[in-house]
């Protein structure tokens, strides 16, 4: 059981078709529900009871408003990702699961983070900053707020970077993400 | 319309007969509606009590069990019924008040968010927010509870919008399209799977309670049959394929027979039918029937490896997929006689651990022998509902059920309080049929006040109380796992059950002897109307065998 090995399924069907379980890296579940009150809260909470560990969740709207859009991240080498999704599935009004491939998808995630900074450092950070192709959203006397989007590894290289000056406050969406190319969830 | 004559309407649009409830501010619009709807409503004394009649009913007749209750705290007393239900997958649809949209979120009285507080037991909830949803809603609640795997559906609604004025027409095909069930199984997957049991030279079926939910026994007999396969039942699945029957090693797990658990422990291949390797059956995972494949047949794809990976899943319904396996079967060429040696090591196990218990020499009463007097007085022929506790292994271990939605039981949540009401629902929906509840002084005691609801109804259960004046489970865990400290298990002061039945004006009477037991139990079944009968057991005796919490088939002990 749980070999890492496995052949890696996505869909309900592929799932029922083979029962294994697929552990071992990050997983990008791109969800897609019906937009009624407590949805979310019955996904939370599913994910509460059962035990599972969410790292990152997004949530917004998509271009049906009856349909939104839930992106979750999670460690696939607690629990089984295939069990995951097969109580997601049971869920009434989820409509759709996709386990996005690291290789097959592009993610973002946008962080702020105010940092300390005077005369002196202000002029560096706002340079390290255009180096990740982040923006300079606010300045004030004795601190800078800084706009980055990309990768978890992105913001996380920026975050290490910038602590040393003084990280006042960070704030992250979480990732959202879609598959490359013309495929849809 | 008013709403609520709507939701009348849809209720008897989807047949139901019967429903189980109590009335409360939030709700009284509703029950202004069922004043004039033509549906039997039996009132019950707590919502407890109606949840489970609701589940009684479910699971005798197969239809949707249907219980009402206010907002507030009405609404959290069917917290403990939902829950049970979603744990046996009983097909329920809980239809609860709730306080005025506008007084929704500000704590208001008899207030509950009842949605949430059910969140977690649910197989599915309805919150209504706009009046012309109640019909829609009931429709799919009952779509949703019937289908895939059954559960517990809960609707509720706030009491001005049931005053509104809609107008309903039926809804037959309810359309969620997030709610896809499988029925249909793989057809490879099938044909993989009959031919691992046409090579297995150990197999074992292993029958839950999903067999019965899909009316699938005769399915299954089918194909237990073409060759002599082995076949045990989980607690749930007990009926599923008939007992005694030379193929049927009893039930197994936790206080299964010794034949049942070390078959399975010793199997090659285990063939898993609508049964979900609950804890009570697999004991140490790690050390669960070692050398077998696992085929595993089950509607829900999330039981599927769960538990106990499964070499060959097959997800869908086994009304359906049981008949295409037992073609594929014969398809195939098999040898009999491999499974000759098998046959020999299961012989083997059953004469030397026959199920077994020391009978008293004089006139006292063994609580097995109880359960074997309740076979003798019913013949065998009665709808058994029991509570939770020693009484209800030994009620699944010695009454043998020749056909599903005969044992009425709390399998997966192990209710407390669930028996009587059960029994009462499992009687309104089998008015001919012979009902008994089997219970214990511990367990009838948490939903005692039904006994009322039984008298006012003329409701013929037959209440059998193993009286031993102990939590008598829970004594002998102490007893054995925890050094005899027995800590609060004895019920002292018990309540003269004679005189407390006599108050309600139910007909009962007291047995002690052992050789008159079986007449007393008959002139208990041959009363018109409710009857309870307490029977006094040995105070001291432990349900056996047992495989201890947590360990190994062949760990099992007694």
């Amino acid at each position: 059981m749980g070999d890492p090995g496995t052949k890696e399924v996505f869909s309900l069907s592929d799932l029922q078709a083979t029962g294994q379980r697929i552990m071992g890296r990050k997983h990008v579940l791109s969800i897609l529900v019906e937009n009624e009150p407590g949805v979310l809260a019955r996904i939370s909470g599913l994910f509460a009871r059962r035990g599972y560990n969410i790292n990152t969740l997004a949530v917004g709207p998509t271009d049906d408003d009856k349909i939104s859009r839930i992106t979750l991240t999670i460690d696939g080498a607690e629990h089984p990702i295939d069990q995951v999704t097969k109580q997601l599935h049971k869920l009434v009004h989820v409509l759709k699961i996709r386990d996005l491939e690291p290789h097959d998808t592009v993610a973002r995630e946008l962080a702020l983070f105010k940092i300390d900074a005077d005369a002196h450092t202000r002029q560096e950070i706002s340079q390290l900053s255009e180096i990740f192709h982040g923006r300079v959203v606010d300045v004030a006397r004795k601190s800078i707020t800084v706009e980055v989007t990309g990768s978890d590894e992105k913001i996380e290289a920026f975050e290490s970077l910038v602590r040393p000056f003084g990280l006042i406050e960070m704030v992250r969406t979480g990732e959202i993400a879609v598959q490359r190319g013309r495929h849809t969830t | 319309m008013r709403a609520v004559e709507a939701l009348m309407a849809a209720l008897k649009h989807e047949g139901v007969d019967v429903m189980f409830g109590y009335p409360g501010g939030a709700n009284l619009p509703t029950y202004d509606a069922i004043y004039d709807a033509g549906i039997n409503h039996i009132l019950v004394r707590h919502e407890a009590g109606g949840g489970h009649a609701a589940e009684g009913y479910a699971k005798s007749t197969g239809k949707v069990g249907v219980s009402l209750a206010t907002s507030g705290p009405g609404a959290t007393n069917l917290v403990t019924p939902i829950a049970d239900a979603m744990m046996d997958s009983v097909p329920t649809v809980f239809i609860t008040g709730q306080v005025r949209t506008d007084l929704l979120g500000t704590d208001g009285f008899q207030e509950a968010d009842i949605t949430g507080i059910t969140m977690p037991i649910v197989k599915h909830s309805i919150m209504i927010r706009d009046p012309r949803d109640i019909p829609k809603a009931i429709h799919e609640a009952f779509h949703v509870a019937r289908t895939g795997r059954p559960g517990p559906v809960l609707v509720d609604i706030p009491q001005d919008l049931s005053r509104a004025e809609i107008d309903y027409v039926p809804i037959d095909d309810v359309s969620l399209p997030g709610y896809q069930p499988t029925h249909s199984g793989n057809a490879k997957q099938i044909r993989l799977a009959a031919k691992a049991l046409a090579n297995a030279k150990r197999p074992v079926f292993y029958v839950g309670g999903g067999v019965v939910n899909a009316n699938a026994s005769e399915e299954l007999r089918d194909l237990a049959r073409i060759e002599k396969f082995p076949v045990t039942c989980t607690l749930n699945g007990l009926g599923a394929y008939p007992a005694p029957d030379p193929q049927w090693l009893g039930m197994l797990g936790m206080h299964g027979t010794r034949a049942a658990n070390y078959a399975m422990d010793e199997a090659d291949l285990i063939l898993a039918i609508g049964a979900r390797f609950d804890d009570r059956i697999t004991g140490k995972l790690s050390e669960f029937a070692p050398n077998a494949k696992f085929v595993h047949i089950d509607v829900d794809p999330a039981e599927i490896s769960k538990n106990v990976p499964a070499h060959i899943p097959i997800v869908g319904d086994a009304k359906e997929i049981l008949p295409r396996f037992s073609e594929e079967y014969r398809a195939l060429e098999s040898d009999e006689s491999r499974m000759k040696e098998w046959w020999e090591r299961i012989e083997h196990w059953r004469e030397k651990y026959p199920l077994t218990y020391e009978d008293s020499t004089d006139n006292e009463i063994k609580p097995q022998y109880m359960v074997q007097a309740v076979w003798e007085a019913t013949e065998g022929q009665a709808i058994v509902a029991s509570d939770v506790g020693q009484h209800q292994m030994w009620a699944a271990q010695y009454y043998d059920f020749p056909e599903p939605r005969r044992w009425i039981n709390s399998g997966g949540a192990g209710t407390m309080g669930f028996g009587l009401p059960a029994a009462m629902g499992a009687a309104a929906g089998n008015p001919e049929q012979l009902v008994v509840c089997i219970s214990g002084d511990g367990s009838l005691q948490m939903n005692i006040q039904e006994l009322a609801t039984l008298a006012e109804n003329k409701i013929p259960v037959k209440i059998f109380l193993m009286n031993n004046g102990f939590l008598g489970m829970v004594r002998q865990w102490q007893e054995l796992f925890w050094d005899g400290r027995y800590s609060h298990v004895d019920m002292g002061n018990l309540p003269d059950w004679v005189k407390l039945a006599d108050a309600y004006g139910i007909w009962a009477k007291q047995e002690t002897d052992k050789t008159k037991l079986v007449g007393t139990l008959k002139e208990a079944i041959e009363h018109d109307g409710p009857a309870l009968v307490d029977v006094r057991v040995t105070k001291e005796e432990n349900t056996y065998p047992m495989i201890p919490a947590g360990q190994a088939a062949r760990d099992m002990v007694g």
